[in-house]
């Protein structure tokens, strides 16, 4: 609590990112007290532009935007953190083996990390889609895209991993017999639970990023409302040519405010965990 | 020299090991969907009246030679490996009877230029005005210059290139926002198709480059301001170097070896960026090209792209790779 205090005084980037991340989440949990469900259409008068009945004006499908916005920045949030979640897993598993095995262990797992860095995802899940085509539902991207995601984490948590291991406390619990199962979970996962919190936030921006461009060009489950999909949506209208501006700006709007907001909370956790420049700051 | 022999086979190793993983994960991607795609073109080119079933029969067949598709699962890898080995993925359906390479071939060249392009310049400028930042860090334009280079950074390539094309294609229409050059031009090496290529390729170009600027930039910027506190650069600094010259060689070119490294590492993430700015721009390029071939339903063209995708970019990194000894003499006497 104390370090979350001392970032919100001295750290500008985390203050906004907070207020920012903390509107959208507020704004994703109003989605709760919607009077229409998502995909019900022809509710409201089409194309109102906004106005004090329809604050963020409504779709050319008759859907009020302010509400169908709730619903796609809920479902477009919880995607980011499922993926982040399950890659952190996998990126923390196979950071914290590398970094503590070394040797031929840390080699083959590095290769094959290096191997998932250079890969290019997007043509994958893009055949992905292809494949599955009408089967696509929302979890099975999200697990697509955490077995493809992890990779630059796991190098970062490796880092730390090998560090630890010189460590001196390290030796002791190797002398007192503890499994390396032990080590890793009970000692070392502690050192790097700042910098996985920190990389969470870079793979929800990067995972919604991929996920509103998949949605965008209609390649996910497009009856599931996200922001991409709610783009979507609007392009198959033409909204911009039919002037429905609305129906574009504000989609775009909020997850412009998410992105920089998860961004800002990253940027600055990761100032925090490096001494160095959390001092340089307190100080001046 | 050994040390540059045995880094040369290393990182040779590693490619081919990108390559094969890569190849390996299209085919469990293609062969782990519930739906057959051989059933699935049936079932689309029959969509119109009815056929005779002699004539499905035999479509059947056919299709399932073009897809690779015959016999067991083994022998689908094996035929798999064989096309990407020659690099023949048979004809498009999509624009029969071109063969799927030909049209590959045909947009390559407008993908790789753009990259290239776009790369290069990102890669420069960024890093230029992220050590600058670094090094004169109290100066006021190069903070606001990072300031305007992180707020691009976290939107993704597709969101800034849909800002881009709303501002120039609606707003302020001064700028061609599709295509990659005017169509009734000679093409070839003239100064009326060049110069229709360089106004084309602006919007796609800027937008490569406002989202990719924020990350060099950020990263020079806090590798210099590491670098700038060792006693070398001070020393440098009481000894009366120019400082100028301090900035060039002392500073920046230590600083640049990791972030040759990370534009090796960060190649697919652009090469993703650059799939969709062709597409939001009509950009003729292999993105264009994947999107279409989905929209048209066609698999081979699909498969084939996924594949050269992964062998170009996995090439790219190697060749990076390569100059990389250039940079950093340490690997070559290891």
């Amino acid at each position: 609590m104390r370090v979350v205090l001392d970032l919100f005084r001295y750290n500008r980037e985390f203050a906004i990112g907070v207020v920012l991340l903390g509107f959208v989440v507020i704004f994703a949990s109003l989605s709760f007290f919607s009077p229409y469900p998502p995909n019900d259409s022809f509710v409201v008068p089409p194309d109102v532009p906004p106005s004090w009945a329809y604050p963020l004006g409504t779709t050319s499908r008759g859907q009020d935007v302010f509400w169908l916005l709730t619903f796609a920045i809920r479902n477009t949030l919880l995607f980011g953190f499922a993926v982040a979640l399950l890659s952190r897993i996998l990126s923390l598993v196979i950071g914290l083996v590398a970094g503590y095995a070394g040797g031929i262990v840390d080699r083959i797992l590095m290769s094959l990390n290096d191997t998932f860095i250079v890969i290019p995802l997007f043509p994958i899940l893009v055949l992905f889609y292809f494949v599955m085509r009408d089967k696509m539902s929302w979890g099975l991207l999200a697990l697509a895209m955490s077995c493809l995601g992890w990779a630059y984490d796991a190098r970062l948590i490796r880092s730390i991993a090998m560090s630890l291991r010189t460590r001196e406390f390290t030796e002791t619990s190797i002398f007192s017999g503890m499994s390396m199962r032990q080590i890793l979970t009970q000692e070392h996962l502690p050192y790097v639970m700042p910098i996985v919190f920190s990389t969470l936030m870079n793979n929800m921006n990067w995972s919604i990023g991929l996920e509103v461009t998949l949605s965008v060009l209609g390649f996910t489950d497009i009856n599931t409302p996200t922001i991409g999909v709610l783009i979507y949506w609007a392009n198959q209208h033409t909204a911009l040519v039919a002037g429905v501006w609305w129906w574009i700006l504000f989609p775009v709007l909020l997850v412009v405010i998410a992105f920089v907001g998860l961004f800002l909370l990253a940027v600055s956790m990761n100032e925090h965990i490096d001494p160095r420049s959390r001092l340089n700051r307190v100080t001046g | 020299m050994r040390g540059y022999g045995v880094y040369l086979l290393t990182r040779l190793g590693q490619f081919v090991l990108v390559v094969f993983i890569g190849i390996n994960i299209s085919f469990i991607v293609t062969h782990s969907t519930p739906i057959d795609p051989v059933e699935a073109t049936i079932a689309a080119s029959t969509m119109f009246g009815a056929v005779n079933p002699e004539a499905i029969a035999i479509m059947r067949q056919s299709l399932k030679e073009l897809y690779g598709l015959e016999g067991g699962l083994f022998e689908q890898y094996l035929t798999f490996w064989r096309r990407v080995v020659v690099l023949d993925f048979g004809p498009s359906l999509s624009a029969f009877p071109a063969p799927v390479s030909a049209l590959i071939a045909r947009a390559l060249p407008w993908t790789v230029g753009l990259l290239v392009v776009s790369t290069v310049l990102t890669w420069i400028l960024g890093n230029l005005l992220g050590g600058l930042a670094g090094y004169y860090h109290q100066s006021r334009t190069l903070r606001f210059a990072g300031v305007v280079a992180m707020a691009f950074h976290p939107i993704p390539y597709y969101i800034v290139a849909f800002m881009l094309l709303i501002v120039f294609g609606y707003l302020w229409p001064i700028l061609p926002i599709s295509g990659g050059a005017q169509i009734n031009l000679q093409r070839g090496f003239n100064l009326p198709f060049l110069s229709s290529l360089l106004i084309h390729s602006i919007l796609p170009i800027t937008s490569l480059v406002l989202v990719g600027l924020g990350g060099w930039f950020m990263g020079m910027r806090s590798l210099v301001s590491n670098v700038v506190t060792e006693d070398y650069v001070t020393y440098a600094e009481l000894g009366g170097v120019d400082r100028r010259r301090i900035l060039a060689s002392y500073v920046m070119r230590n600083s640049l070896v990791p972030q040759v490294t990370g534009l090796a590492m960060s190649l697919g993430a652009i090469f993703n960026g650059a799939i969709i700015t062709e597409q939001v721009f009509g950009y003729p390029g292999i993105g264009h090209l994947l999107i279409q071939a989905v929209h048209a339903g066609d698999y081979s063209l699909v498969l084939g792209i996924t594949t050269i995708s992964i062998i170009a970019v996995s090439a790219a990194v190697f060749l990076i790779d390569l100059l990389y000894p250039l940079l950093d003499p340490r690997v070559r006497v290891r």
